[in-house]
C-alpha cells in the first residue's frame, strides 16, 4: 500500500521551523556564542584578559558555582527548583573543617561526614517532595532556612581556619605549560563530562528529561518517577557537599556566612545556559557555559576599571536575553 | 465556646503587667541574630539590663535588610509593655514609621551602630563614627607606606549602602587623596562575603598586579584578600587594612595577615543603650543626639603620628569570640 | 447450531467493581478474539472504562476472573499487564513533546548499547533509530527523521507515533482509548487506517470511541456496555447505528433484535 501522503512529514510552514527541525538545539549555541563574543570583546578592552592564567582564575572563581550549578540543573530539569543549594553546601563544609580541626578528626573521614550531612540534606529535600507532594520550592525553601540554623548553630557563627592539608587539596595547582591550574577545577570539568554523558546518553539520564518533559506520560511507561526524584534531589545534595569542599578549598577557611548568594547564582547558570525553567529541555554543558559568562564578565569589567554595580546590570539584562531567546526559538513559525 | 477561651486568654494577658511592673523592659532589635557583631551586642544588653534589674527583650531579622519582622519586633516590644527600644535598623528609611509610631507612645528609640533616615527619626543614635574608622587606617596607611607610591585597591560593601559608603570614604580623606586619584587603580565589591573578597582580590591583581595597598570593607573581606595574595604569591609586599575589631580578624592583625584593623565596640553601644533606657524609665530624662562609641587602631606595627593599640588590647576588647 | 470458538485471546468472566455504593461493574463478561478489532462503547456510568482499566491493569476487580490466551492472569499495576503484553494507548497519548519519536517510542524500554559504554549504561542510540524507523514504516507512517521532536509533528503524526509505539511492543493485544477525539476528519481516517494495519500484523485491538461513524466504520464486532454489565455484542455489518445507540442507552432492549444482529 502506498504510503499516506498526509501521514508523511507535513512540512513547517516557516523557515525557521524547517531550519529548527534539524539543527542541533538552539539553546546551546546561543550561550557559546555570547561567551565567545563577550571574550572578543574584553580581549580588545584590555590586554590582560587573553592570557593562560587569566582564564585559569576565571576557572576557578566559577569552580564553586559552577559545581553547584550541576545539582541546580538535574533538579530544574526535573521541573522543580532548589533553593537550599548554598546552605546544604555550607553546611557541608562547615561540618568538614569543624570536626577536622575543632573534634581533630581525620581529615578525609570529616570529609565524608560533611559530605553525608548535605546528602543527608537532599534525601530529605526529596522526600519531601516525594512523599509528602510538597512543591520543590516550598520545600527547599524551608530547609535553606534549616541548614543556615544549624551551620550558625554549630558552628556559632565563627569562621574555622588553620585547616588540615587534605581539605585544601583540591585548592592547589599544578603546571599546564606556563599555567598554574587548580585541581578543584579538574574536578569541576570531569563532574560536567560525567553528568553530560549520563544526561545525553544513559537511560536515567533521558528519564530525567522525560520526566521534566511530562511527568504523567514518563509514570505511565512503567518508570518509577517518584524514586527517580528521590534520587535526584539527594544526588544533588552530594553535589553541593563537594562544591562545599571546593570552597574550603579555594578559601583555606570554614566560612559559616558562605553560600547565600548561590542558589540565584546557580539559577542564573542554568538558564543562561539554555536550560528551561519549566523542565525537560536544556543542555548541562550549557549551564558550565553560563557559568563562565558571569566570571567573564566579572574579570573582564574588573580589568577595565567598570564598577560593581555594572555588572549586575549586565547579568540581569543576560538572563532576560537568554530566557527571550529560548522562548522565541520555541514558538513555532 | 470561643467566647469563654476569648474570656479567659484576656484575664491570663490582664495579669501580666502586673508581675512585671516594678523592672523596666528594655528592647533591642537586631539586624538579624546569627553575626557576632549582634552576638556581642545582645551578650552586652543582657550584662547591662542584669546590672540595672531591668527586663530585656530581644528580637531580630531574618536577613540583612529584612525590615518587616523588626517592625513586627517593635509592635510587640509596645504591648510588652517596653519602654526603651534599641535597634540596628535593617532599612533605614523603611522602618521610620515604626520607630515614630513607638516615640509617640512614648517609647524611647535608640538607633545603635547603624543610623535610621533622618538620623533625628530616633531620639538617639549610638554607633562607631564609620567614617573616623576609616581615616584612622586612612592615616595609618599613609604613615606605613612612608612616601612610596600607592596603587591602591578598594574592596567595597556594595552599592548604596552607608557604612561601606562611610568607611571607604573615611579610608581616603585619612590616606589625603579624593575619588578618583590615579592612585586608585581597581575598586570593586564583596557584599562583605570572604569569597567574593577573595574573587575581587584576584581580578583586581589580574588588573593590577602591582597593587601594594589594600582597603577593605571589613575583616571576611580582607580575609579572602590575603587568600588571593597569597595565592599569587604577592602578600608580603601588599599592605591589608580593615575595619571591624572582631576576634578572627584581631588573630590575622596578630599573624600579620592584616596590617591593622578599626576595631568597634557593639557591647559598649547596647550597654549605653540599656543605661539609657533604664535612666529614661525611671526619671524621664532622654537621650539624644550622637554618641561616639568609640574606634581604636589595632595593629603590632604602630606608626608615629597615628594612635593605636596593640593586639592584646585588641584580643580583650574584641567581640565574636 | 454455533461452532466451537477458538479460545479468546482475552476474556473476562463475571467482573465486579464497587466503588463505596456505586457498582461500576456489576458481573461484566467480555471476550476479544484473535485478529478482530473489538469496539468496547457504553455511555457514561455504564462501566466501560472501569472494564478496560481491570483489562489493563490499572485497577483490580473486587471479583471475577481474567484470561489471557485462555489462562487466568492477576494483574498487579498496568506495568504487569504491559508484561503480559498488553499495551494501552492513551486518550493523551503520554508522550514527552521535548523528545524524539525514537526516545518516545522507547520510553522505559531503552535498549544498551553492547560492551564497556554498554556496561556504563550508554544506550544504543544506533539501534533505537532504525528500529523506530522500522516501526514507522511498518505501519506505513511516513515521517522522515526519527530524530524530530514529536512536538513537531501534527496531531494525526503524534497519535501515529503512540499507536507505533503500542504495536511494537504488545504481544497479546493493544488498547486504544479514543484515539480519534481530538483529530480532524483527515487526520481521524488516516488514524482508522493505522488501527487496520495493526490488526492486520495479527495484533487484535480493543477500540474504546463514543464516535459511532468511526466504529461502524473499522470495528469487526461491537461490544455495548451498559449498568455494569455487557449488554451486548453486536456485528455492525448488520445492525443499524440508531438501534446500536438504542441498545446502549437502554430505549431498546437487547432480545428485541434480530438474531442476525448479534456477534
Amino acid at each position: 500500500m502506498a504510503v499516506l501522503p498526509d501521514l508523511a512529514t507535513a512540512p513547517p510552514t516557516s523557515t525557521r521551523g524547517r531550519l529548527l527541525a534539524h539543527l542541533p538545539p538552539v539553546a546551546t549555541l546561543g550561550p557559546l556564542l555570547a561567551l565567545f563574543i563577550a571574550c572578543a570583546f574584553f580581549a580588545s578592552q584590555s590586554d590582560r584578559f587573553l592570557s593562560g592564567s587569566n582564564f585559569s582564575l576565571i576557572l576557578q572563581q566559577v569552580m564553586v558555582v559552577g559545581v553547584v550549578a550541576i545539582g541546580q540543573t538535574l533538579v530544574i530539569l526535573t521541573a522543580g527548583i532548589d533553593l537550599s543549594c548554598g546552605m546544604l553546601m555550607a553546611i557541608g563544609s562547615i561540618v568538614m573543617t569543624k570536626l577536622a580541626v575543632d573534634s581533630e578528626m581525620n581529615p578525609y573521614l570529616a570529609i565524608l561526614c560533611g559530605l553525608l550531612v548535605s546528602t543527608a540534606f537532599g534525601f530529605l529535600n526529596g522526600a519531601l517532595i516525594t512523599r509528602v507532594k510538597l512543591p520543590p520550592f516550598i520545600v527547599t525553601l524551608g530547609t535553606l532556612n534549616i541548614a543556615f540554623a544549624i551551620t550558625q548553630i554549630y558552628s556559632k557563627s565563627q569562621t574555622i581556619s588553620a585547616l588540615p592539608e587534605a581539605l585544601e587539596y583540591f585548592g592547589r595547582t599544578f603546571r599546564v605549560g606556563q599555567t598554574a591550574v587548580t585541581y578543584g577545577t579538574v574536578l569541576m570539568l570531569i563532574m560536567y563530562l560525567i553528568a553530560w554523558f549520563v544526561l545525553r546518553d544513559t537511560a536515567p539520564g533521558r528519564h530525567i528529561y522525560a520526566l521534566g518533559n511530562n511527568a504523567e506520560a514518563t509514570r505511565l511507561m512503567g518508570i518509577d518517577t517518584a524514586r527517580m526524584l528521590l534520587i535526584v534531589y539527594t544526588l544533588a545534595g552530594l553535589v553541593y557537599g563537594i562544591a562545599g569542599l571546593l570552597l574550603v578549598a579555594r578559601t583555606g577557611v570554614g566560612d559559616p556566612q558562605a553560600g547565600q548568594t548561590d542558589n540565584l547564582d546557580s539559577i542564573t547558570a542554568v538558564v543562561l545556559g539554555g536550560t528551561s525553567l519549566f523542565g525537560g529541555r536544556g543542555n548541562i554543558l550549557g549551564t558550565l557555559l553560563g557559568a563562565l559568562i558571569v566570571g567573564v564578565f566579572r574579570n573582564g569589567l574588573t580589568l577595565m576599571g567598570v564598577a560593581s554595580v555594572y555588572q549586575i546590570l549586565i547579568t540581569g539584562i543576560l538572563v532576560i536575553l537568554a530566557v527571550t531567546t529560548d522562548q522565541l526559538s520555541r514558538r513555532k513559525g | 465556646m470561643n467566647l469563654k477561651i476569648l474570656l479567659r486568654l484576656s484575664l491570663l494577658c490582664a495579669a501580666f503587667p502586673a508581675y512585671s511592673a516594678d523592672k523596666v523592659v528594655v528592647g533591642l532589635i537586631t539586624k538579624t541574630e546569627v553575626n557576632p557583631f549582634f552576638v556581642k551586642m545582645k551578650e552586652g544588653a543582657q550584662q547591662a539590663a542584669k546590672k540595672y534589674g531591668a527586663t530585656l527583650m530581644t528580637g531580630a531579622g531574618k536577613f540583612d535588610g529584612d525590615n518587616a519582622t523588626q517592625v513586627t519586633a517593635i509592635e510587640n516590644m509596645i504591648s510588652g509593655g517596653a519602654k526603651a527600644i534599641l535597634i540596628t535598623p535593617s532599612d533605614t528609611k523603611a522602618i521610620v514609621p515604626a520607630v515614630k509610631k513607638a516615640r509617640s507612645e512614648g517609647v524611647l528609640v535608640i538607633a545603635l551602630d547603624t543610623p535610621t533616615e533622618p538620623q533625628e527619626a530616633t531620639d538617639a543614635l549610638f554607633a562607631t563614627d564609620n567614617f573616623k574608622a576609616g581615616v584612622l587606617i586612612g592615616e595609618y596607611a599613609k604613615a606605613a607606606m612612608a612616601g612610596k607610591p600607592a596603587k591602591i585597591a578598594t574592596l567595597d560593601l556594595a552599592p548604596g549602602i552607608t557604612v561601606g559608603q562611610l568607611r571607604h570614604d573615611g579610608f581616603l580623606k585619612g590616606y589625603g587623596i579624593t575619588e578618583g586619584d590615579s592612585q586608585i587603580v581597581c575598586s570593586q565589591d564583596t557584599r562583605g562575603d570572604q569569597a567574593k573578597g577573595q574573587t575581587a582580590m584576584e581580578n583586581c591583581l589580574q588588573k593590577a598586579p602591582d597593587i601594594n595597598l589594600v582597603y577593605t570593607i571589613n575583616e571576611p573581606a580582607a580575609a579572602g584578600a590575603y587568600q588571593a595574595l597569597k595565592s599569587a604569591g604577592k602578600q608580603k609586599g601588599v599592605l591589608i587594612v580593615s575595619v571591624d575589631g572582631g576576634c578572627v580578624g584581631v588573630k590575622n592583625v596578630k599573624a600579620g595577615h592584616l596590617a591593622a584593623t578599626s576595631q568597634q565596640y557593639p557591647l559598649k553601644m547596647a550597654a549605653m543603650g540599656v543605661e539609657a533606657g533604664v535612666e529614661y524609665a525611671k526619671t524621664g530624662k532622654k537621650a539624644s543626639g550622637y554618641t561616639d562609641t568609640g574606634v581604636t587602631l589595632i595593629t603590632d606595627k604602630p606608626m608615629p603620628g597615628v594612635e593605636s593599640k596593640d593586639t592584646k588590647f585588641g584580643t580583650e576588647n574584641c567581640w565574636g569570640k | 447450531m454455533t461452532e466451537p470458538r477458538p479460545t479468546p485471546v482475552l476474556e473476562a468472566r463475571g467482573l465486579v467493581k464497587r466503588y463505596g455504593h456505586v457498582t461500576a461493574l456489576d458481573g461484566a463478561d467480555f471476550q476479544l478474539l484473535a485478529g478482530e478489532i473489538l469496539a468496547v462503547i457504553g455511555d457514561n456510568g455504564a462501566g466501560k472504562s472501569t472494564l478496560i482499566k481491570a483489562l489493563a491493569g490499572a485497577i483490580i476487580p473486587d471479583a471475577g476472573e481474567i484470561l489471557l490466551d485462555g489462562k487466568l492472569v492477576r494483574f498487579h499495576s498496568p506495568l504487569d499487564a504491559r508484561r503480559q503484553g498488553i499495551e494501552t494507548v492513551y486518550q493523551d497519548l503520554a508522550v514527552a513533546p521535548a523528545m524524539s519519536i525514537a526516545e518516545n517510542l522507547f520510553l522505559g524500554r531503552e535498549p544498551k548499547r553492547t560492551g564497556l559504554l554498554g556496561w556504563l549504561g550508554a544506550l544504543d542510540k544506533k539501534r533505537m533509530l532504525a528500529e523506530a524507523m522500522r516501526h514507522m514504516q511498518s505501519l506505513k507512517i511516513g515521517i522522515r527523521s526519527m530524530k524530530q521532536a514529536v512536538e513537531t509533528l501534527s496531531g494525526g503524526q503524534r497519535q501515529g507515533v503512540a499507536v507505533a509505539r503500542s504495536a511494537a511492543f504488545a504481544r497479546h493485544v493493544v488498547i486504544m482509548d479514543e484515539p480519534t477525539a481530538a483529530l480532524g476528519v483527515k487526520e481521524g481516517n488516516m488514524v482508522l487506517e493505522l488501527i487496520r494495519r495493526v490488526r492486520d500484523r495479527g495484533l487484535p485491538v480493543i477500540l474504546i470511541s463514543h464516535n459511532m461513524p468511526h466504529v461502524f466504520e473499522i470495528a469487526d464486532r461491537i461490544h455495548i456496555a451498559r449498568l455494569g454489565k455487557r449488554a451486548a455484542v453486536v456485528n455492525p455489518k448488520h445492525i443499524s447505528m440508531s438501534d446500536t445507540v438504542a441498545v446502549m442507552t437502554g430505549a431498546k432492549r437487547p432480545e428485541e433484535l434480530p438474531a442476525q444482529a448479534f456477534a
